[in-house]
C-alpha cells in the first residue's frame, strides 16, 4: 500500500490525482504566503518579465524629429550587445578581477579561520571582531575611504602613494579589488569558521592519537569539512563581482581610468542615463545570465570534483 | 542550495559555547605542545592583518577630526588640533541640514523596509516549514531562484517599471524593493522546522488557538533570533543599496546617507569644503552600523553559519 501510494505521489504531476486531498489550515496558509508572494511578483518576477520584454523592443522614429514609438524588434538589441565593444570590456576586466580577487580573498579568509580554531591563536575573540568590522563600512564608504588612503596627495602614506599610481590605468583594478576584499574577508572568515566549529571534537582526538599534527589535520580533516562553505562563499563572490558598481562608482572620482563603462552595472547604468532603455534592458538580461551561468558551472564542475575525490 | 545540502553548523548559543570550550583547553590539553615558533608565526600573520582591517578606520577617525589646512599637512595617521565636534556641526549644519535628512532616509528606508521584510520573510518561511500543501516545494524553488538573482540585476528594470506608474524619485522607489526578502524567506523555513516543534502548535490547536494567532504568540517567539539575524541583513542590504537610489531619486532630500555621500564625494573638486565634511560624515553613518553589528553579535554570527550566504 505504501508503495503504490508513493508512486501515485510521484507522478502526481502527470495526471490528475484520483482524489484531490484537502489541505487542512487553507486559509491560515494563504494568509501567510500571500503578503510574501505578492511583493515577490510584483518586485522580483514583474521586473526579470519586463526586462526581458523591454529588450525585445526598439525605438522607432518618423523622420529625424517625429515621435518616438516603441516596436516589437525581435532579437536586434542582442544583436547590439554582442557588437558592443564597451559591454564586453567591461565583462572582461571584471572576471580578470574575479579570477585573482576572489581565490586571494578566500585563501586569506581559509587561512584565518583556520588559525583561529587552532591553539595556536590567543584573543580569538578580538581578532574575530577586529577582521569583521569592515563589513559594517558600505561598500560606497569604504570606497571614499580608500580612494582617499590611495591618493598621492591625502594619503597618510604619500610616500608611498606618490611613487606608486594606485590610481592610474594600470592598477586601479587591483586598489578597487583591495576595496573589495578588505570590506569581505572577515565576514568570508566568519562563515568558514562557523564551519570549523561545528566540527566534533572527537575527529581531532582521534587524529592526534595517529600523530597528526595541526597543518596536517587543517590539510586532511578541516579542509575537506568546511569545503561546502568554502563553495558557498565562492559562488556569492562570484555573482558580488560581476555585480560590482558602488566601488569603481566612487572610484571614477578619484581617477581618471574609471571610465562610465568600467564595468558591466556601470555599463547598463551609463547606457539608460542615455536614455536608452531597451539596449540597456538586453544588457541587463545578458548579465543576469552570465551570472547565473556562471555560478551554476561553478557549482557543477566543483561537485563532480567532490564525487571523484 | 536545498536545506539538506546546508553544512552543518552549532545552533542557538551553541557556536559561542563551543568556541570558548575549544579556546579554554579543547586542544592543548591532550596533544603535544605546539612549538613557539609557530605560534609566533601565527600570532605575527593573525595582528599584521589586524593593522589591515582597523589603519583605514583609525585614519577616518583621525581625518574627521582634523580642519582642512591640517588634513594636508600634519600626520594623518595620529590628532592634530582636535576639531571632529566643530566638523560635525558644520557638516551637519551643510546645505540646509541635509546629512541629518539623509541619516533620517537611511534610517526609514533601512528599518521599516527591514522590518516589513522580516515580518513577510518569517511569516512565509513558517508556512513553508511547518504545513504541507500542494506547490510548496516549486514555491521555495522559485524563492531559491530569487536568491541567486543578483539585486543590481532588477534595479534597471524595477526603474522602468516604476517610471510606468510615475513613481520614481518617490520614497516607495526605494523601500518597496525593499520589502522583498527571498533570502530571508530561506532563512525563516531553515529555522521554523528546526525550532517551532508540531507538537506546540497541535497544543495551541487543542487549547483553541487560531494558526495565525499561534503563529505571531509562539512561533514568532520561538524563531526570534533567526528573525534578528533577518532583519540585520535585510537592514545592512537596504542600507548599502547603492544602484537602486542612483537610478531612481533625482531629489537630494529623498537620498540614503551612503548615496548622498557618494554625491558630495563626486563635488569635492568643485567645493573644496565638502572633503572633510565627506569624512566627518562617513564616520558618523558608520557608527550606528558598527554599533547595531557589536550589539547583536550573537545573532549574526549564528545566522552567518546557518546559511551560508552573503
Amino acid at each position: 500500500m505504501t508503495a503504490t501510494s508513493a508512486t501515485a505521489r510521484a507522478e502526481a504531476p502527470a495526471r490528475p490525482p484520483r482524489r484531490r486531498i484537502r489541505t487542512p489550515h487553507k486559509r491560515a496558509i494563504i494568509a501567510l504566503v500571500a503578503p510574501f508572494l505578492v511583493l515577490f511578483a510584483l518586485f522580483y518576477a514583474l521586473p526579470v518579465a519586463y526586462a526581458v520584454w523591454e529588450s525585445l523592443l526598439v525605438v522607432q522614429r518618423d523622420g529625424t524629429f517625429g515621435p518616438a514609438t516603441e516596436v516589437f524588434g525581435g532579437l536586434q538589441q542582442y544583436a547590439l550587445v554582442f557588437q558592443d565593444q564597451a559591454f564586453w570590456g567591461s565583462v572582461g576586466r571584471v572576471l580578470l578581477f574575479g579570477v585573482v580577487q576572489v581565490p586571494v580573498m578566500l585563501g586569506l579568509a581559509l587561512v584565518f579561520a583556520l588559525l583561529l580554531d587552532s591553539p595556536l591563536v590567543k584573543g580569538k575573540r578580538f581578532f574575530r571582531l577586529a577582521y569583521f568590522v569592515p563589513y559594517a563600512v558600505p561598500g560606497v564608504i569604504a570606497a571614499i575611504m580608500w580612494g582617499f588612503l590611495f591618493s598621492p596627495n591625502l594619503s597618510p602614506f604619500a610616500a608611498l602613494t606618490k611613487a606608486v599610481p594606485f590610481l592610474g590605468a594600470d592598477l586601479v583594478l587591483w586598489s578597487i579589488a583591495n576595496v573589495v576584499t578588505w570590506v569581505y574577508v572577515g565576514y568570508n572568515m566568519l562563515i568558514i569558521y562557523s564551519a570549523l566549529l561545528a566540527v566534533p571534537q572527537e575527529i581531532y582526538e582521534a587524529a592526534r592519537l595517529d600523530g597528526a599534527g595541526q597543518f596536517r589535520m587543517a590539510w586532511s580533516i578541516k579542509i575537506p569539512i568546511v569545503r561546502p562553505a568554502i563553495l558557498m562563499t565562492a559562488v556569492f563572490s562570484i555573482i558580488g563581482t560581476l555585480q560590482l558598481l558602488a566601488e569603481p562608482q566612487v572610484f571614477a572620482s578619484f581617477s581618471s581610468a574609471v571610465t562610465s563603462t568600467y564595468t558591466p552595472n556601470m555599463t547598463i547604468y551609463a547606457t539608460s542615463s542615455l536614455p536608452n532603455y531597451n539596449l540597456a534592458a538586453a544588457f541587463s538580461v545578458v548579465l543576469a545570465l552570465a551570472t547565473f551561468i556562471l555560478s551554476f558551472t561553478f557549482l557543477k564542475v566543483t561537485q563532480r570534483k567532490g564525487q571523484d575525490a | 542550495m536545498t536545506a539538506e545540502t546546508l553544512i552543518p553548523v552549532p545552533t542557538g548559543q551553541r557556536a559561542e559555547r563551543e568556541e570558548r570550550r575549544r579556546s579554554r583547553r579543547g586542544y592543548r590539553g591532550t596533544g603535544p605542545k605546539q612549538s613557539p615558533v609557530s605560534r609566533a608565526v601565527a600570532m605575527t600573520v593573525m595582528v599584521v592583518f589586524t593593522l589591515y582591517t582597523l589603519i583605514p578606520l583609525w585614519w577616518l577617525v583621525v581625518a574627521s577630526s582634523k580642519s582642512r589646512g591640517q588634513l594636508l599637512t600634519t600626520n594623518g595617521l595620529w590628532f592634530a588640533d582636535f576639531n571632529l565636534f566643530k566638523n560635525i556641526g558644520d557638516m551637519l549644519a551643510y546645505g540646509d541640514g541635509i546629512f541629518g535628512r539623509w541619516m533620517l532616509n537611511s534610517i526609514l528606508y533601512a528599518g521599516v523596509g527591514g522590518f516589513l521584510a522580516t515580518l513577510l520573510a518569517g511569516m512565509c518561511g513558517y508556512a513553508l516549514a511547518k504545513y504541507r500543501f500542494r506547490g510548496r516545494e516549486t514555491l521555495f524553488n522559485v524563492v531559491l531562484g530569487g536568491v541567486l538573482v543578483p539585486a543590481t540585476a532588477l534595479a534597471l528594470p524595477l526603474f522602468l517599471l516604476f517610471s510606468k506608474v510615475q513613481l520614481t524619485d518617490t520614497i516607495w522607489a526605494v523601500l518597496l524593493p525593499s520589502i522583498v526578502s527571498p533570502f530571508g524567506v530561506y532563512l525563516s523555513r531553515i529555522f521554523a522546522a528546526a525550532s517551532v516543534p508540531d507538537e506546540l502548535m497541535e497544543a495551541a490547536r487543542l487549547d483553541g488557538s487560531g494558526e495565525l494567532r499561534t503563529f505571531f504568540t509562539i512561533a514568532v517567539r520561538l524563531m526570534t533570533p533567526a528573525l534578528v539575524t533577518v532583519f540585520l541583513f535585510q537592514f545592512v542590504a537596504i542600507w548599502n543599496n547603492f544602484f537602486l537610489p542612483l537610478i531612481m531619486l533625482r531629489s537630494t532630500e529623498l537620498f540614503p546617507v551612503t548615496f548622498g555621500l557618494y554625491t558630495w564625494n563626486t563635488q569635492i573638486n568643485q567645493v573644496p569644503e565638502l572633503r572633510t565634511f565627506v569624512l566627518s560624515g562617513a564616520f558618523l553613518s558608520i557608527i550606528p552600523l558598527v554599533v547595531t553589528f557589536l550589539l547583536l553579535q550573537r545573532y549574526w554570527r549564528n545566522g552567518l553559519g546557518s546559511g551560508s550566504l552573503k
